[in-house]
């Protein structure tokens, strides 16, 4: 057999994600491209936050978490038993819905992720190039020992992305980011996001149509099974594709918001 | 669908609104109730310094006895009219520096592994466990401290120790009040939010990173005041030390040594035919007041001292 030449960031094979007896999440297969940025959409309740989690192994953490099929990074099945899901998460970051900054100075929150993972270079010039990476370097740089708290919501998220980053993975999973802040800041994660891209390829759930819209080049659609409840992508695609054209006539339905 | 709402039925089913203002009784009754209890614990605790402070003034104005040789001595022999309270604090601070020194850590680590690590079961067994800790009278800890403890101790220090020692008080006094802190510790480890922990592990953290180094620092406010706690408790506590650290009124720091704490102290003189209006029974009250300080200050300092840890996150 040939060995695979690994053409994506991350591939699902017939993966299917259950909660102890429950189907969450059933049958997905997914390609997802270095360098792009996927969005993934759906009506609430769709599992797209568990597909997501199941990415970096997050749902490990639910103790009747299980998981059927393959996730590949780069061709190496994430659920094989030799695979250590603290190396996995550390190459596949993640930023949540509301902004978790830890208990610490800013520096802090950015030196801690990279001491924890072995950094030996230079600290401080580590975290001013996640600051500037994150586009907050020129706001905080007067305040680096103050107290992440102290920033606005907005700047706590960009704050995430930047510790996120500070650690260097290869994916970055983000979990309906800017549901939580106000549009500018929604615009300036967003803009972020463009120029994140460049280097990492980013996975977003987001519930906003309109920002998967702007900020995807691809998009899965995931909707219920009516009988079991189970989730599933029912359709992925170019991401203009999806909003214009859609092949699925649940999909229609969905993006010009006639339900969901 | 239909959502309409049955508008006759449901205005029907309410009084009349006017605007005008009502007089609400069992609000303003409900206040004052509220307001009086928390004006009882004020008022006992006023209460309390006001006649401590009247009988020791007693104590202090007896030709006997100075205020500077009651601070600065360290001789306590009320029979020959020596009244240095620092050979009372001096047991007291050791005893307790021993208990706290036993008790914060295993009682932090408890709390860590029954709030991070253990599963629902080992929960359901452990956590019971440490609550009947707390319900064994402090008389059988002092007994447990004399005859369990303290024999193990001779054995391992020989003749270095006495029957009667401050180490075996203060160990067993730790084991006392390590229930107390892990039960607060743990209530403000798992205050801490779960999105805090999820920050950690998707950075790649170890449990062990994400609990000691997260976890633990974002719950150190709650740790800091089962530590206050735990600090009172242990100065506070009179019958492991009246049974076990002896009663010899020397001003000692060493744990192998037998000295009486204050507590102790005031147990055993008032257990005696004391003659009212007597020095001796006076200074009872003056060793309660200063107990009453040591505990204030203590409180205080390990309030400062949290806040100054504290300093650094906020």
């Amino acid at each position: 057999m040939q060995p695979e030449i690994p053409q994506y960031a991350i591939e699902t094979r017939d993966l299917s994600i259950y909660y102890g007896p429950f189907e969450a999440v059933k049958n997905v297969d997914l390609k997802i491209e270095k360098q792009k940025i996927t969005a993934i959409i759906g009506p609430s309740g769709c599992g797209k936050s568990t597909l997501l989690r199941a990415f970096n192994r997050m749902n490990d953490f639910v103790p009747t978490s299980r998981v059927d099929g393959e996730i590949l990074m780069h061709g190496t099945n994430l659920y094989s038993k030799d695979i250590d899901p603290v190396e996995v998460r550390r190459k596949i970051g993640m930023v949540f819905q509301k902004p978790n900054p830890f208990p610490k100075s800013i520096y802090d929150n950015i030196a801690w992720g990279a001491r924890i993972n072995g950094f030996k270079g230079n600290m401080d010039e580590l975290v001013e190039q996640s600051l500037r990476n994150a586009a907050l370097w020129e706001e905080v740089k007067d305040k680096l020992k103050k107290s992440a708290y102290e920033l606005s919501g907005g700047q706590q998220q960009r704050l995430c992305i930047a510790r996120t980053i500070a650690i260097q993975p290869d994916i970055i999973l983000m979990d309906e980011p800017a549901s939580a802040l106000d549009p500018i800041s929604t615009l300036r994660i967003e803009e972020l996001m463009q120029e994140l891209k460049k280097n990492y390829t980013i996975i977003i759930v987001t519930h906003n149509m309109q920002q998967a819209a702007r900020v995807s080049d691809y998009t899965a659609m995931m909707m219920l099974y009516e009988d079991t409840r189970s989730g599933t992508v029912i359709e992925f695609d170019d991401t203009k594709k999806i909003f214009t054209r859609p092949s699925d006539k649940r999909t229609e339905d969905y993006v010009t918001g006639r339900f969901g | 669908m239909d959502v309409s709402v049955n508008k006759s039925l449901a205005s029907n089913s309410f009084r009349p609104a006017t605007l005008k203002r009502k007089r609400r009784l069992n609000e303003g009754l409900i206040e004052t109730i509220l307001f009086m209890v928390g004006f009882l614990t004020i008022f006992v605790t006023v209460g309390i310094v006001i006649v401590l402070g009247d009988q020791a003034l007693l104590f202090f104005n007896d030709p006997e006895v100075t205020l500077v040789e009651f601070l600065t001595s360290t001789k306590w022999v009320p029979a020959i009219g020596e009244f240095g309270i620092w050979a009372l604090v001096s047991a007291t601070l050791t005893t307790s520096a021993i208990a706290i020194l036993v008790a914060v850590p295993l009682g932090v680590s408890a709390a860590t592994y029954l709030s991070e690590y253990a599963s629902l079961r080992a929960r359901s067994v452990l956590k019971p466990i440490l609550e009947v800790l707390a319900g064994i009278p402090t008389v059988v800890y002092g007994y447990f401290a004399l005859l369990f403890v303290t024999p193990i101790l001779r054995s391992v220090f020989d003749n270095r120790i006495g029957v009667y020692n401050m180490l075996s008080a203060g160990l067993v006094m730790g084991i006392m009040i390590l229930p107390l802190i892990s039960s607060m510790s743990e209530d403000a480890l798992s205050a801490v939010p779960n999105s805090l922990r999820e920050a950690a592990y998707a950075m790649g953290a170890t449990k062990l990173e994400a609990s000691l180094q997260v976890v633990v620092p974002s719950a150190l406010s709650g740790i800091g005041a089962a530590v206050i706690v735990g600090i009172s408790r242990a100065v506070g506590e009179t019958m492991i030390v009246a049974v076990a650290s002896g009663a010899t009124s020397d001003f000692t720091f060493n744990p192998l040594k037998a000295a009486e704490t204050m507590t102790a102290h005031i147990a055993r003189i008032s257990g005696g035919d004391l003659s009212y209006n007597s020095v001796d029974y006076n200074s009872l009250f003056a060793i309660a007041l200063m107990l009453f300080l040591v505990t204030l200050v203590l409180n205080l300092i390990s309030q400062w001292v949290i806040s100054k840890f504290r300093e650094q996150y906020e």
